[in-house]
């Protein structure tokens, strides 16, 4: 596969990413039984082959999604639930949503997968004008609540400007649908199916780099994952990081570094990023006193904008350092650059200290 | 091929038909009649000599429809259902023409209702009154109507009562839409009319997706998506159609080609040969039909529900038409085009004159029930205007199904607000 070839080489240039990524995840929010080794993409396709299992009104479609996809989540699903539920679709983000709008409306779970978040934007119009206001212009007597739409977001490597965007920071601003990011193949699975099951619009963004890459225990049963509920997923006191998907592995790594140090650091996921879960990061600060946030998404306007003012608004006191931010350039992602471009473990771990140290 | 898009903007724009003394001039083609227009009036416009009336009249050739259902052939209609006679019998026919009046009525009740300053908004279907009621009544109610916004007749004919309009127009308490948008963006799910929303052709990819779900459910019923000539240059028109046609929707887009999108007359808006042809281009079957005419619009539709529902597939119907109205109360639509072209329109080619020549009426109607009419408007006027608006709650509910933590902690400062600054707000909205 090109992308171990590419890590391989990665590991040349001392990016600091070696093999395959293994994550610490919680083991209080889900029961371990019959719980099976397995990728990213393969929990994303468990959740779905569930989803559809257990609601006759299911359906997925997209582009390419019935030989089982570009990134192998629809696998097996359209052998099992018939061409009528799960269907490929012409090559148009605007009439997939709106599609999927439609089927929403009448009371179907509508799965809509956008081949990469990189080309959601014809539809955003359907997102933001249509999936969001359903219910509420109507005075709740419509809603598409059953529409999830997954796309892969995120660098991959070797992806440039239009396979490794995270747009994540234009959806945060639309009242009326949630965007929720998971960060490993356990908590792909019970997300995905709280996203599937949740009453609202979703918009569900899957981190490429580790459908093959992030490998750990995935129970094999039906289970979800609470929205709108972060984690702390490394306990700490002398800083808290906020972060989500592909990043917090990095995070996690500057964490142990740091603690070499004699910094302890307390690490959040966010996972669902609106509405999004104040009360627990604001608990952490109000432990540490000083607060980082990291994200791939370009710096200016990203979503740890949204985090830092609401913080600085709610904690002003208790801080000891401003807000840090290690996110992406404000450039367009690009190919040969992208190590210089990424907020890297480094990045990160000054970062770190220059608040510890502030 | 030139004329292709001269024909197009013609159609709308450049025709007048012959009055000798009594008669109107006619042509004849298989049992329809279709009036004789004569192009050769130019518009200021579009500057340009117009091709004959021999050309003219093939655009107003109601194709029929030939089905093809899996190989078998199941043939073109047959000659009784041609006959107008047969096809809508009195009662439907006076349900009709009493719909139609009402319609213009009221329309003219919420023009005016907006000029003096008691709703916001308003947006009238002048013109198009046969597109609206005709397909209505070739319907069932269990097919799901996706309006664009000048298809408020078909809520009328449904069963939505003159004080549920105006209760939209004013916002008021007892709007079902909870006073959220503005006035004419009615929903309905009592008369299966999903709401209107501003922008145009978001509801045509969201049709086949609301028809894939009824094609799922094996529903007698079918899905029927409204556009104007303007929508159908917007991206989600491709995607509707192209989606509908792949899916094998059972859905009916209706075009209303009336001519004009706010400004812009159809010459600015498409060089294809009219609305029709576009449909070809996806594999749907497509039929144009003269939109004033209100028995070819319930004839074209009849027959397009029945392809939709028993073959289970999408049919495009373009009604032509003349949007005799402003845009809305926010144009004026004498700045753009001639008062001779709109009075023309308005006085020969009103739908609701044609129809009342072809029913015979025999004091079914009369001055008086077109009085109380008024007066009814009048009253549902008065009643929603003195209503309250909806309470304050309402303005932080159905954002999700349950108000997440920050619209809860936004209503406690909103409130805290309101309390401190009582003049700022509007009275009317009760806390």
């Amino acid at each position: 596969m090109a992308l171990r070839n590419i890590i391989g080489k990665r590991i040349g240039n001392g990016i600091g990413l070696v093999g395959r990524r293994s994550l610490s995840t919680s083991t209080s929010d889900v029961e371990n039984r019959n719980a099976k080794s397995m990728n990213l993409y393969s929990a994303i396709n468990q959740a779905l082959h569930l989803a559809l299992e257990t609601d006759p009104r299911a359906f997925v479609f997209g582009e390419d999604v019935s030989f089982g996809g570009v990134f192998r989540c629809t696998t097996g699903l359209a052998d099992r639930f018939g061409k009528a539920r799960v269907f490929n679709t012409p090559l148009c983000e605007q009439g997939i949503v709106g599609f999927g709008i439609g089927l929403a409306a009448m009371g179907n779970r509508a799965i809509a997968e956008i081949q990469f978040a990189d080309y959601i934007y014809p539809a955003f119009d359907q997102i933001v004008n249509e999936a969001a206001k359903f219910r509420y212009r109507s005075g709740n007597q419509f809603n598409c609540g059953g529409l999830t739409i997954r796309a892969p977001y995120g660098a991959v490597g070797h992806g440039g400007h239009y396979h490794s965007q995270s747009p994540e920071a234009f959806f945060c601003h639309v009242p009326g649908i949630k965007v929720v990011i998971p960060r490993s193949p356990r908590q792909a699975k019970g997300l995905l199916l709280s996203c599937i099951r949740d009453p609202n619009p979703v918009v569900f963004f899957e981190p490429k780099w580790l459908y093959r890459l992030a490998v750990e225990e995935v129970p094999e049963h039906d289970y979800m994952l609470p929205l709108s509920k972060a984690e702390v997923i490394r306990q700490g006191s002398d800083i808290t990081l906020v972060g989500w998907g592909a990043q917090l592995s990095i995070m996690e790594q500057a964490c142990i570094e740091a603690e070499k140090d004699g910094i302890s650091c307390e690490l959040i996921d966010l996972k669902t990023l609106i509405p999004w879960d104040k009360e627990t990061v604001e608990a952490s600060v109000r432990k540490t006193g000083r607060v980082l946030i990291s994200h791939e998404a370009p710096v200016t306007g990203g979503f740890g904008a949204e985090i830092s003012a609401s913080i600085v608004e709610r904690c002003f006191l208790r801080l000891e350092a401003p807000v840090a931010r290690v996110c992406g350039l404000d450039t367009p992602f690009p190919l040969v650059f992208e190590p210089f471009y990424m907020p890297s473990k480094n990045k990160v771990l000054d970062a770190i200290k220059a608040t510890v140290n502030y | 091929m030139a004329s292709w898009g001269r024909r197009s903007t013609a159609v709308a724009h450049h025709m007048r038909a012959f009055f000798t003394a009594n008669k109107t001039a006619q042509i004849r083609i298989g049992t329809r009649r279709y009036p004789f227009f004569n192009p050769a009036v130019s518009s200021a416009l579009v500057p340009r000599p117009w091709p004959s009336i021999i050309n003219m009249t093939s655009l107003f050739l109601v194709n029929r429809f030939t089905s093809s259902v899996a190989g078998s052939q199941a043939g073109s209609r047959h000659a009784d259902d041609d006959n107008d006679d047969n096809l809508v019998k009195k009662e439907l026919a006076v349900k009709m023409y009493s719909d139609m009046v009402t319609l213009q009525i009221m329309d003219t009740f919420f023009y005016e209702a907006q000029r003096q300053g008691r709703i916001s908004f308003y947006m009238t279907s002048s013109g198009e009154e046969a597109i609206n009621i005709s397909s209505a009544a070739a319907l069932g109610k269990d097919d799901i109507i996706m309006p664009q916004y000048r298809e408020h007749g078909i809520l009328l004919w449904r069963g939505f009562s003159l004080q549920e309009f105006a209760n939209q127009c004013f916002g008021n308490k007892d709007d079902v839409g909870k006073g959220r948008q503005m006035p004419i963006h009615y929903g309905s799910s009592k008369h299966n009319f999903i709401t209107v929303s501003s922008p145009i052709a978001t509801q045509l990819p969201q049709a086949a997706g609301v028809a894939y779900s009824l094609k799922m459910d094996k529903k007698d019923a079918c899905v029927v998506a409204f556009i104007g000539d303007g929508g159908t240059s917007q991206g989600d028109f491709h995607a509707g159609l192209n989606f509908a046609a792949v899916m094998e929707a059972p859905v009916i887009f209706v075009c209303r080609n009336n001519g004009w999108a706010i400004s812009t007359p159809i010459s600015e808006q498409f060089r294809s040969d009219g609305v029709a042809v576009k449909g070809q281009a996806y594999g749907i079957p497509s039929i144009r039909v003269d939109g004033t005419d209100a028995l070819a619009v319930y004839s074209a539709i009849r027959a397009a529900r029945n392809m939709a529902v028993n073959e289970q597939r999408p049919v495009l119907v373009e009604t032509l038409a003349y949007r005799v109205g402003h845009h809305s109360t926010s144009d004026d639509s004498t700045k753009y085009r001639s008062l001779d072209e709109i009075e023309q329109w308005k006085t020969d080619r009103d739908p609701v004159n044609r129809f009342r020549k072809w029913v015979e009426l025999n004091g079914w109607w009369s001055e008086r029930e077109e009085t109380e009419l008024r007066s009814n408007l009048m009253r549902a006027i008065q009643v929603a205007e003195g209503r309250r608006k909806p309470p304050l709650t309402e303005l932080f509910t159905d954002v999700y199904d349950l108000p997440p933590s920050n619209l809860v902690e936004q209503e406690k400062q909103l409130r805290e607000t309101i309390n401190k600054y009582p003049i700022d707000f509007p009275s009317d909205v009760s806390l």
